[in-house]
């Protein structure tokens, strides 16, 4: 028998093979185009800002990294906080939609996540202002006064509640959507193998997601997280909104200066921005940019290392 | 099932609603009676400049558009800084500005105007600030500018604390931490506060005023509706806003002299028209120094004063015609009482509104 002949066999190429391949990787190296464009477009601008005189800032920094510093720890922290919200329940929900909950009950609950998707920020922006700051200040002044030895809710408190844990929280409402829907899809493709041999084995309900659905379901939870991260860090709206900023580092939760983000002070501080003002403030940007950038890799890189013992394959 | 009962004729009359409604400025209201029609001008404006007079400017846009059925005006509200840099590269053919020009800007050259001539500032637009406040117990409240400045700094913490009391014989203030509500962006309303306490209690407010808040303490909040919302659903809370949105909220008497003085239109044109201008300016230049340390109870200082900086001579002649005739507008007594009713100013003094149109005049 002799070996086939690769070069022999070739497809006839027709014009919708040939338009349709092109058609692809145009828009594959579009997107590649805009992402270099976007980062060019950034580090160009933002030139200038590193070699800014104390003048040029606001408030007391004197260069740009002492400016930039107290939003890198607001952005990070204020998504942290929401995460840490977020994810846990994010998790329970999708596992009584998956595995707890009758299928007509599981199905309504669905959508109704998936609306709340749908709500555009500045919405979520004017409820935080305007019923759940107002709502949550009483709750903040108890909480100083029973547990302010904690430095999390040292005073003084707030007294419109318009702090960091506000933000927090509605960040979390606003990445519980995405969270969910994307745990409930990695628990519904758990192998029902592993399940039914787990229940056969006496574990109870709980047991069984704790042996095989969880354990499967590990790195799609740590990428859902990542996109709520990677949403929670760019928000701006919100944040602008709601946020009473001051430009430091401090992890109180409830008091009246907090530390603000990276987005939320540019939209603040754009519309009147000039000269150098600007670049300064793309400079922030550029940092957001490559806080994003270095999520999404790290987030890259459990979820490949993690495969392998999660008996995905 | 409701839905598609009530939903058809709902997205029906929404829609009606949307294209009945759009249309232009120029079209609407039907005042634009004939002989007012007859207006020989023609062309486009573009402006920008300070986000305080965006109300007053979308005013008189309208009412000057209408009267002008060709001309057509365009205000960016992007920012007293933005304004007038736009202007100098000559992007735009007059700024709106919270702060006159500064010298250095005054020193160099303007694009859109003829070679070797300078931009005026002309004030259009006086807005009263008001110290607005939200505590139980509390609808009066006295407070003189250091006491004021002590509790935007974060001096004075509680409602109770003495400086407070002296000043309010028999108000019962409660034993409650203050949270004094600033602007969390750059505003020519911070501006003008901070000049305030700056000027009359510089002891206590050191800072140099900028469109910035100076300092890392109380709680800040986004516009001025920002503001306002923060002081409103807020539990004592004090903050500062344009006088025309203070609403319901208290009202902080300042301290003039020997007596606690409440805004009210005429007291703040009151302190502008008996301000000093600038001193070292072209004669047409009504740039003004505000005496903010008058002791004369029926001036209200603590005001923000609005300039359109326009060129004493224009590159281009003709648009130099139809923005002498627009600002000319806003100046005017029927300009001002526009904008009075529409954004809640303070109507300029008719002397100064005289000065106003007497520099105009000169612009060609």
């Amino acid at each position: 028998m002799t070996p086939p002949e690769a070069s022999t066999i070739t497809a006839k190429q027709r014009p919708g093979d040939r338009i349709f391949s092109t058609a692809t990787l145009v828009a594959g190296v579009l997107i590649l185009v805009t992402l270099a464009a976007v980062a060019i477009f950034l580090v160009a601008q933002s030139l200038p800002a590193f070699t800014a005189v104390a003048d040029d800032f606001k408030g007391d920094a004197e260069n740009f990294w002492q400016y930039v510093w107290p939003l890198v720890f607001g952005t990070i922290w204020a998504a942290a906080l929401a995460l840490i919200m977020a994810v846990p329940l994010s998790i329970g929900i999708a596992l009584f939609i998956s595995h707890y909950a009758p299928r007509r009950l599981a199905q309504g609950l669905g959508y109704i996540i998936d609306l709340l998707a749908a709500v555009p920020s500045v919405v979520f922006g004017l409820w935080g202002i305007t019923v759940l700051a107002p709502a949550v200040q009483p709750f903040y002044t108890t909480l100083t006064e029973w547990f302010g030895w904690f430095p999390l809710f040292a005073g003084p408190v707030s007294g419109t509640g318009r702090t960091i844990l506000t933000v927090a929280v509605v960040l979390a409402v606003m990445i519980l959507p995405i969270v969910t829907a994307l745990c409930r899809e990695i628990f519904l493709q758990t192998p029902v193998l592993h399940e039914e041999a787990a229940l056969a084995l006496g574990a109870t309900r709980w047991e069984m997601i704790k042996l095989a659905v969880l354990p499967f379901g590990r790195p799609g939870i740590i990428s859902a997280s990542m996109l709520g991260l990677g949403r929670a860090l760019g928000e701006t709206m919100v944040v602008a909104m709601v946020l009473s900023p001051s430009a430091i580092i401090s992890f109180a939760v409830l008091q009246s200066q907090n530390p603000t983000t990276i987005a939320a002070n540019i939209a603040l501080n754009f519309p009147e921005a000039h000269d150098i003002g600007v670049n300064i403030l793309i400079a922030t940007g550029l940092m957001l940019f490559t806080i994003t950038l270095a999520v999404n890799m790290v987030a890259r890189y459990i979820v490949e290392r993690r495969k392998e013992f999660s008996g995905a394959n | 099932m409701n839905f598609k009962r009530f939903g058809v004729p709902a997205v029906v009359a929404v829609t009606a609603a949307l294209a009945l409604s759009s249309c232009a400025a120029n079209e609407g209201g039907g005042s634009a009676t004939p002989e007012e029609s007859t207006s020989t001008l023609s062309g486009t404006i573009d402006a920008a400049g300070a986000s305080s007079q965006g109300s007053a400017q979308e005013a008189w846009v309208a009412a000057f558009q209408t009267a002008n059925p060709d001309v057509t005006i365009n205000y960016d509200p992007s920012g007293s800084g933005a304004g007038r840099e736009a202007f100098i590269a000559g992007g735009v053919d007059f700024a709106g500005s919270d702060s006159y020009l500064k010298d250095e800007e005054l020193a160099g050259e303007f694009a859109a105007c003829a070679p070797d001539t300078k931009a005026i500032d002309l004030p259009v637009y006086i807005s009263p600030i008001a110290v607005i406040f939200n505590v139980e117990g509390v609808d009066e409240l006295n407070l003189d500018s250091a006491t004021l400045a002590k509790i935007f700094k974060g001096d004075i913490t509680k409602w109770n604390d003495p400086a407070i009391a002296a000043l309010n014989e028999g108000a019962a203030l409660p034993d409650a931490t203050i949270t004094a509500v600033h602007r969390s962006d750059d505003s020519g309303t911070t501006k003008n506060f901070a000049d305030y306490l700056n000027q009359t209690a510089a002891d206590v407010w050191a800072e140099e005023p900028s469109d910035t808040f100076p300092y890392q303490t109380g709680e800040g909040a986004q516009g001025t509706s920002g503001v306002v919302d923060a002081v409103t659903n807020g539990v004592n809370t004090i903050g500062y806003a344009d006088a025309s949105r203070a609403g319901d909220l208290g009202v902080a008497k300042i301290k003039v002299g020997d007596e606690f003085v409440g805004y009210s239109p005429e007291a703040a044109a009151a302190v502008v028209a008996e301000s000093p201008l600038v001193e070292g300016r072209e004669a047409n230049d009504l740039a003004i120094a505000l005496d903010r340390t008058t002791t004369d109870p029926s001036h209200y200082p603590l005001v923000l004063v609005s300039y359109a900086i326009v060129c004493q001579e224009y590159a281009d002649a003709a648009q130099g015609e139809l923005v002498k005739s627009y600002v000319s507008y806003l100046a005017s007594e029927e300009g001002q009482s526009l904008s009075a009713e529409q954004a809640g100013s303070a109507p300029l003094s008719s002397e100064l509104g005289e000065q106003v149109q007497a520099a105009l005049e000169t612009v060609k």
